[in-house]
């Protein structure tokens, strides 16, 4: 670390792979001013001007806000809130279209200006240092502070780490052409940029600070070496002009030597790096208590009788800003049919190599905007055409040489062209930054990037759509696993009931059976006697003798022998005849029963017929007297004059009374079928 | 004599590698069809059915066996690259039987939606969704989770009163993609 404090104080630095040299056309602002701008009318503030996530809303349409005044809070980390950057009223919360290379519409608060700019009450911080990290952390998060390089990723968050730091980068270097917001920024308020420096010096507590900035500012860079003369700690380390010297990669490299592996961040070596626009937001919120409503954009270009740097309040339509600059409407040449009117003359929101062409004018400047360049048609033709040059590639590998990246450009195209994703990736299509080096050395007018940009919006999607089914895999495997056990539960559950079913019954037949049974007993018991009397006729010696002989023994005791012996006798005679007469008993016994029960079956069945048929005749019957009933209801309502409404009464009681005669024939025909059937 | 060394000595070489194989076959036993499961990877996993499947395992299962690898109307013709490359066989144009609708002018993802004053709370649609996404109960409103939603269409037929109907998600900032031929970032020098 030493070793690079001591190149870095010879005025020696490390050097990125490639790079290119464009025309710098920052003089044409950097020379004037940052203008302060009379209030616009209408202030159009997206609730989400950076990477991560909207706040939830604090206000309602109507209500009346402050200069200052939170409009959204955030729920989430990732969230950063916005500030009403002057006092008004709140006219809408609408979808509105935003600065975004889409056309998209987002949620936006639309501010109607009051003119007064009152502020909000504000908390002077005198002295910072007394300021514990919590309340400086919490300032930047309440403040609204994101990256005001381009990315907007949340400030609070990037400040807000454990590890020891070796070096805070301020990027400063403001290498894209034509912008000169950074420039002129340090040149105005560079105590105010030192105070933010130091407030993350006191968060960060790094090693040493490094302000990176290009040899092409030297106002800039006077002034920053006079306001940090005193501190040893911090560097003003001016570098060789070379784009893309700005990107934080190619920064790092430049100053420290050290390379960011693909897929890490640099606060894996140690290093923080913010934009130095964002320190000056910084010590805004923390000292001033003046939260993120306002930033410095460079009006640019040719087409532009005033370009001009600009102190723009955050929501400010794009219009008013060109109105103010004195923009000049070069009609572009257009190839389509006359009747159409033609098109908006180019209109680029940040810089020539990374901006994008807005398509509607009315957007707002948000925390990440920079530079509006209108140029005319002398100096940026290619803008104007609204066909391709391109042409096939000559693979001269010019784009090579200069991937700040170290990538492989034409490759690249080439996979983007064929939509061959996993190459892409192989290629590390990721790391590419998006500086446009290679579509501005193209020699064939490839558009480059563009295919980059769509490829890897297209890998974002896939990336998505195989989450979404990942996950709808998931859940219909536990919808099935969820229906399969509701399927045993259930069957498991009705075999139980089933099996409940059967014990009561079978507790009952037990019951039943042994009731019956007696009772069959005591019938066949009945029966039999019955029998045994009818019976009687074949055998009435023998049993008025076997009484008498009873009577006999009791009587006289005397005469028992006798009996006994006589008994004897004839109990071997009844023996002889017995079994035939009971064998004969039982038979008429069965025959008896058999009878019964055909009797009573028939009996059954002649009964379920004659129901049937009364029912059915019963039912026709009373539907005929409906139908009666309600022709005459319907002509009562004829008489009342409600034509409609009882044809279609009496369309649906004929309909009614049709498909009953149906199902009665139906079912007429079905009993009768197993009348036949049974008899 | 010759012969008879060369008889056992071959016969002990065959013997040697027949038992190395039969060790192998046990030792690397590989569980299950793996190629189920790769097809089952490259499936979108809408288990909308529309491939004459209950689901994309099991159509899956039928692509392993043999069945046309044509019918997934959701994946089209992406999804028929694919397993033709895992395959090793021919891509196909897509069944017609089983080709997307195509009519509507957009071409974003659709997700169901369910009129809810015209719901009548019969919970057929949530017995049909099969990956949970419909809420609701009997005779109370449903509703569509979208997050979770394919677009399998599966829901619309068994509404009695058609309440449902297949709309396109909105297009936002989060999934908007660059057109080349619609907006021209251009380059400039």
């Amino acid at each position: 670390m030493e070793s690079i404090i001591e190149r870095i104080n010879q005025g020696k630095f490390w050097h990125f792979h490639g790079g290119i040299h464009p025309p710098e056309q920052k003089a044409i602002t950097s020379g004037k001013p940052i203008k302060h701008l009379p209030l616009p009318k209408q202030l159009i503030l997206p609730l989400q001007q950076h990477i991560g996530r909207q706040g939830d809303l604090l206000v309602e349409v109507g209500d009346k806000v402050l200069k200052g005044q939170a409009l959204t809070q955030s729920s989430n980390p990732m969230a950063v809130p916005v500030h009403a950057p002057t006092s008004g009223t709140i006219t809408a919360i609408k979808k509105s279209v935003i600065a975004h290379p889409s056309g998209l519409s987002e949620l936006c608060l639309f501010i109607d200006v009051d003119g007064e700019d009152t502020w909000k009450k504000r908390e002077i911080c005198q002295d910072f240092s007394k300021l514990s990290h919590q309340d400086i952390i919490k300032k930047i998060a309440d403040a609204g502070i994101a990256g005001m390089g381009g990315a907007g990723f949340p400030t609070h968050i990037k400040v807000n780490t454990k590890p020891d730091i070796n070096f805070l980068i301020i990027n400063a270097a403001e290498c894209e052409p034509y912008i000169t917001a950074d420039d002129l920024l340090i040149g105005e308020q560079s105590e105010a940029i030192v105070d933010g420096i130091k407030i993350l010096d006191q968060l960060l507590n790094p090693a040493f600070i490094l302000i990176g900035i290009e040899g092409n500012k030297p106002r800039a860079i006077k002034a920053l070496q006079q306001a940090t003369q005193h501190n040893d700690k911090i560097k003003v380390c001016v570098l060789p002009t070379k784009y893309p010297s700005g990107g934080e990669k190619q920064l790092i490299k430049i100053l420290t030597g050290k390379e960011v592996n693909s897929g890490t961040l640099p606060i894996d070596l140690g290093i923080v790096v913010q934009n130095i626009a964002t320190c000056f937001a910084i010590s805004d919120a923390v000292i001033n208590d003046i939260p993120l409503i306002r930033r410095v954009v460079t009006l640019t270009g040719r087409a532009l009788s005033k370009p001009q740097n600009l102190w723009v309040l955050l929501g400010t339509q794009v219009s008013y800003l060109l109105n103010q600059t004195g923009f000049f409407r070069e009609v572009s040449e257009t190839k389509s049919t006359p009747n159409s009117p033609p098109p908006n003359p180019p209109v680029i929101m940040g810089g020539p190599l990374m901006g994008f062409s807005i398509l509607n004018e009315q957007v707002p400047i948000v925390k990440t905007s920079n530079c509006i360049l209108a140029p005319s048609k002398i100096e940026m033709p290619s803008a104007f055409d609204n066909y391709s040059n391109e042409v096939e590639c000559i693979r001269c590998g010019q784009c090579a040489d200069v991937c700040p990246s170290q990538l492989l450009p034409q490759e690249l195209q080439w996979s983007a062209k064929a939509k061959d994703h996993q190459q892409l990736i192989e290629l590390n299509l990721f790391d590419c930054i998006d500086c446009g080096a290679c579509a501005y050395v193209c020699p064939s007018q490839i558009p480059l990037v563009q295919y980059y940009r769509v490829a890897k919006a297209e890998i974002r999607q896939q990336q998505q759509l195989d989450i979404k089914a990942e996950k709808a895999k998931a859940r219909f495997e536990a919808r099935k696993l969820r229906l399969e056990q509701e399927k045993t539960a259930r069957k498991e559950k009705h075999d139980k009931a089933a099996a409940a079913r059967k014990a009561v019954m079978n507790k009952k037949s037990a019951d039943g059976g042994t009731a019956s049974s007696a009772v069959a007993a005591a019938l066949a018991r009945v029966k039999a006697k019955k029998a045994a009397k009818s019976k009687n006729t074949e055998l009435p010696v023998a049993s008025g003798e076997g009484q008498s002989d009873n009577d006999q023994t009791e009587t006289s005791p005397v005469k028992a022998a006798i009996a006994r012996a006589k008994a004897k006798r004839l109990a071997q005679e009844k023996s002889a005849e017995a079994p035939v007469a009971s064998n004969e008993n039982q038979k008429n016994v069965v025959d008896d029963t058999k009878a019964r029960i055909a009797a009573a079956v028939a009996k059954a069945k002649a009964k379920k017929a004659q129901v049937n048929k009364s029912s059915i005749e019963q039912t026709e019957l009373s539907t005929a007297t409906k139908q009666e009933n309600m022709n005459e209801s319907v002509q009562n309502t004829t008489t009342e004059a409600e034509e409609k409404k009882a044809r279609i009464v009496l369309a649906v009681a004929k309909a009614k009374a049709k498909a009953k005669l149906k199902r009665m024939d139906k079912a007429q025909q079905a009993s009768t079928t197993n009348n036949e059937e049974s008899t | 004599m010759n012969i008879l060394i060369a008889i056992l000595v071959l016969g002990a070489i065959s013997a040697l590698f027949g038992a190395l194989l039969g060790y192998a076959s046990i030792r690397f036993h590989v569980e299950g069809d793996p190629i189920v499961e790769q097809l089952d990877a490259l499936l979108p996993q809408t288990q909308c059915g529309q491939c004459g499947y209950p689901g994309c395992k099991p159509y899956a299962e039928a692509v392993a066996n043999g069945e046309a690898i044509n019918k997934c109307a959701p994946g089209g013709e992406d999804t028929i690259k694919k397993i033709a490359d895992l395959l090793g066989v021919d891509v196909q144009p897509i069944d017609e039987n089983h080709e997307q609708d195509d009519s509507s002018q957009s071409n974003r993802p659709k997700v169901a939606f369910i009129i809810e004053e015209d719901c009548i709370g019969c919970t057929k649609c949530i017995q049909a969704c099969p990956v949970d996404a419909i809420l609701g109960a009997a005779k109370q409103m449903h509703t569509i989770l979208i997050d979770e939603c394919t677009g399998c269409d599966l829901c619309v037929a068994p509404c009695p009163v058609d309440c449902i109907e297949m709309r396109p998600t909105a297009e936002t900032i989060q999934n908007w993609q660059w057109d080349l031929n619609k907006i021209a970032v251009k380059q400039v020098d």
